[in-house]
């Protein structure tokens, strides 16, 4: 049986354009490859962080919501922890609030200016992102979702 | 000797006509507390980052427990500080 999670990872900021969507494209991957189905992929781009990890005080933030077979996680976050361009990760098991609360944010639902963004929801995933490069990062499927 | 005739209190009397504290999340309906909007979790903790007992907030229990764990995961992905100082 799947069960819904939600993983948080931050990347070192040293990383070029190219080797970031290279490593979302990986990561997204070997989720697939534990069994799991890729829900939503959020890249939030380079942000600062509250303190600094390893001396680094900014990151590339990468949420991804999936849902995968409950062994996965562990097998997951031994690829995180082996891969030294990650600063940190969290994973996240959502329960059944948590599921509604993601799907209606995507929709823009939630948030400042809800009213305003309710026409127009597919500015609101393409505004976490930065540069006009990582526009390429969405799925294909997801922009058809939201378009 | 008007002064004396005023009625006196030892303490004010709008003390004790506090207005009762709720819980936001059972009025407003929130279910879930997003760990990922630092900004939502800092009317939660104080200028210095610690997260706020329910006797000022006045959250329920249920709601209090996933304040805290919300604002100790943003914690640990850096986007609430442990300690800082004055974060307000």
């Amino acid at each position: 049986m799947l069960k819904s999670y939600e993983c948080v990872l931050i990347f070192t900021p040293v990383l070029t354009k190219e080797e970031v969507e290279k490593v979302v494209g990986d990561y997204q991957e070997l989720i697939k490859a534990q069994g799991g189905e890729i829900v939503h992929t959020d890249f939030w781009g380079i942000k600062q962080l509250a303190y600094p990890i390893r001396k680094k005080t900014t990151g590339f933030y990468l949420v991804i919501e999936y849902s995968a077979p409950a062994e996965s996680t562990a097998k997951l976050e031994v690829y995180y922890k082996r891969d030294e361009r990650i600063l940190r990760f969290l994973t996240t098991q959502l329960d059944k609030f948590a599921v509604e609360y993601n799907e209606r944010k995507r929709k823009g639902l939630i948030g400042k200016g809800v009213k305003h963004k309710h026409g127009q929801s597919g500015a609101v995933s393409s505004s976490l992102i930065d540069d006009d490069d990582f526009d390429s990062l969405i799925p294909d499927d997801l922009q058809n979702m939201e378009g | 000797m008007s002064a004396n005739k005023e009625i006196r209190f030892l303490t004010s009397p709008k003390l004790g006509r506090n207005v009762k504290k709720y819980c936001r999340f059972k009025r407003s309906g929130i279910r879930y507390i997003d760990y990922k909007n630092p900004d939502f979790l800092m009317k939660f903790i104080n200028d210095q980052g610690k997260i706020l007992p329910r006797r000022l907030t006045g959250n329920s229990l249920k709601y209090q427990r996933r304040v805290a764990q919300a604002i100790k995961r943003a914690r640990h992905i850096a986007l609430l500080p442990y300690v800082a100082d004055n974060l307000k």
